[in-house]
């Protein structure tokens, strides 16, 4: 059995260093891992380094072959539901923050099967359940509620909630839950702390090591991610596909996912400390996708629709389209707070429309509940 | 001119190329590469389908009477897993033929011969037509053969790759020791690559990739079909092997003439 934890390798890292590193790289560090066919992480530092930008078109035109390649001409769709937006943790970037004195709403039952009924209509099969952190409202056995109240609606559940104990995931897994995502936000372990300074989520080893407890738990897929513009972009994008690389050789039978939120203004909170340009956020993603032929990379309606548009074929695989951020927002209560204002209104139909002019088939059902065994006692 | 008929089961195929049905861009797409490719066993994952739903896309383009359907566990990481997936895809699309395949492994989709074996044996006994997806163990193949299984179908190279017959040298031993068809699964990229694996003797290919992600898959799926006629009918014309020994005299045998 593993013991290890990622703590352990990322502990050997200094912030700095790793900047200096990446901003050091070459033109000719640019070429040599352009021409490599297996890319390691001092070839991921290269190509999101500001030597690599000349080369965009050439990454970019890698990583379609690439994606092609290992995804086909498909493009899997998920949409969030939020079932609350209470929570007890203190985020300077986040309109859920604690501090954020708006009011607060969890779905009962009846108001999740209403936004259910919503989003089924559209044709959704994938699922992401997300929810602030509040454990007596929001605690696992909310979660472990909802995933049985849904489980005979979607294909595929997916969360992003709080960070859970091992035998927690284990547990809603049992129920039918196929994939966690846990973005640590940022790798700055000290800024991490004045972007979360109050709440549970202020303890950054512990978020550290939630994807080390996911593939001990035996969870599907992992996704991982930072808050782009909260520290360094380069830097942070590094150390995640540190993790990653650590992720898969430790848990081996576990799928990874990345994604790329991009840090935008939402109801009283702070501006990106570093912007990312559409060109930057272009780069990364190919970056990822020469680092990495399988991870599934997806792209959310945080990015505009003629990002979105073009972004398709540089390298991602999952996309998100008519999503409400807000808990209700489908149906229930429209008006509630939500988490970030979205940048791309279109409708599902709409962005499967679009995919379709591409040359791409929307993938509405990649998974079955029949091939998990742990949720075959029901 | 025609090739023989390729038996497995109960079933015989006229044409011994087989499809996978995933990575086109769309399902009408598919429907006419497959059609054009003359393939009559296409494998569809489970995870892909909604069947309950009859106006599934994937299932209602893959309705053609010319296609079999060969239900593929894509997903599960154990036997066990494995087994229960095989009873729902006989329930949902009402047939007992199963591409078995138990990749626990989601980066390079690289089959686990413990668990394969297992689930093989127990599928066989359950009822099931099962054609496991194993790498190109010889021991391995002949194992699933004594469990039961209808075919063995090893990897040509790692699924998705392209790459062709890797593992050629262990494909030849698979093709010369087995007692039930070979079908040479995954990697093969080029109909060049479906040929070689037809000429060295193999009774089938299954092409996916190749076909779903080329400039125009109708087209591709023409060009395999072919290929995999031409190595057929170049094995069964005994194909004349290059050969390094050839002399006119006989020094070492010539006594024997006297």
């Amino acid at each position: 059995m593993n013991d290890t934890m990622f703590k352990e390798l990322f502990d050997t890292y200094d912030w700095d260093e790793v900047k200096a590193s990446i901003y050091a790289k070459t033109e000719r560090d640019v070429i040599e891992a352009l021409n490599k066919t297996h890319r390691d992480l001092e070839d991921f530092k290269a190509l999101i380094s500001p030597a690599a930008l000349p080369f965009l078109e050439e990454m970019s035109q890698l990583s379609h072959a690439l994606t092609l390649k290992r995804f086909g001409r498909t493009m899997q769709m998920y949409v969030p539901l939020y079932l609350s937006n209470e929570c007890q943790n203190i985020c300077n970037y986040c309109g859920f923050s604690f501090d954020n004195h708006i009011k607060r709403k969890t779905l009962t039952d009846d108001e999740i099967l209403k936004e259910v009924a919503v989003i089924k209509e559209w044709g959704y099969e994938h699922v992401l359940l997300v929810t602030g952190e509040a454990s007596q409202t929001v605690g696992v056995p909310y979660l472990k509620h909802a995933v049985q109240l849904i489980r005979e609606h979607f294909a595929n559940i997916s969360i992003e909630v709080q960070p859970l104990e091992e035998n927690e995931y284990h547990e809603l897994s049992v129920e039918g839950l196929n994939a966690v995502l846990v973005y640590q936000e940022t790798y700055h372990k000290d800024n991490y702390k004045t972007h979360h300074p109050k709440g549970k989520k202020s303890n950054f080893y512990y978020r550290l090591e939630t994807p080390d407890r996911l593939g001990k738990a035996g969870v599907h897929k992992i996704g991982l991610g930072v808050l782009l513009g909260l520290e360094d972009w380069r830097v942070d994008s590094f150390f995640t596909a540190l993790h990653l690389d650590y992720l898969e050789k430790t848990y081996w039978q576990t799928k990874y996912a990345v994604s790329f939120p991009r840090l935008r203004p939402a109801e009283g909170v702070l501006l990106p400390k570093m912007e990312l340009r559409d060109k930057d956020l272009a780069q990364l993603i190919c970056a990822y996708r020469l680092f990495n032929g399988e991870v599934e990379l997806s792209i959310s309606t945080r990015e505009n629709e003629k990002f979105r548009n073009n972004i398709i074929k540089l390298g991602i695989t999952s996309i998100s389209a008519g999503s409400k951020t807000n808990p209700g927002g489908y149906s229930v209560e429209p008006e509630s707070l939500e988490q970030f204002a979205i940048s791309d209104e279109r409708t599902p139909a709409e962005v499967a429309t679009m995919l379709k002019q591409n040359g791409y088939e929307p993938v509405w059902k990649d998974w079955d509940l029949a091939l998990m065994t742990t949720s075959h006692d029901h | 001119m025609e090739i023989k008929g390729l038996k497995i089961g109960d079933k015989v195929f006229a044409s011994r190329l087989f499809t996978g049905t995933g990575k086109f861009s769309s399902s009408a797409l598919m429907k006419r590469a497959l059609l054009a490719s003359g393939s009559e066993l296409v494998t569809v994952a489970l995870k892909r389908v909604d069947a309950q739903n009859e106006e599934d896309d994937i299932l209602k383009h893959l309705g053609h009477q010319q296609f079999n359907l060969l239900p593929n566990t894509s997903g599960v990481r154990t036997a066990k897993e494995a087994v229960f997936a095989a009873q729902m895809a006989r329930e949902a699309l009402e047939t007992n033929w199963l591409k078995l395949e138990i990749h626990p492994d989601p980066k390079y989709l690289l089959p686990d011969p413990i668990e394969t074996l297992k689930a093989a044996e127990e599928l066989v006994k359950l009822g099931f037509i099962v054609l496991p997806y194993v790498h190109a163990d010889p021991v391995l193949c002949k194992r699933l053969e004594e469990v039961g299984v209808a075919a063995v179908m090893p990897l040509g190279s790692p699924i998705g790759s392209n790459k062709g017959l890797r593992a050629k040298d262990f494909l030849e031993i698979i093709i010369a020791q087995s007692k039930v068809p070979v079908v040479v699964d995954a990697g093969i990229g080029a109909p060049s690559h479906a040929a070689e694996a037809m000429e060295m003797g193999a009774d089938a290919v299954l092409v996916n990739t190749a076909i779903a992600i080329a400039g125009d898959p109708v087209r591709m799926a023409i060009a395999f079909k072919l290929a995999v006629e031409a190595g057929r009918m170049a094995f069964e014309a005994r194909l004349a092997k290059p050969s390094g020994l050839a002399v006119a005299s006989s020094p070492l045998t010539a006594f024997l003439e006297d």
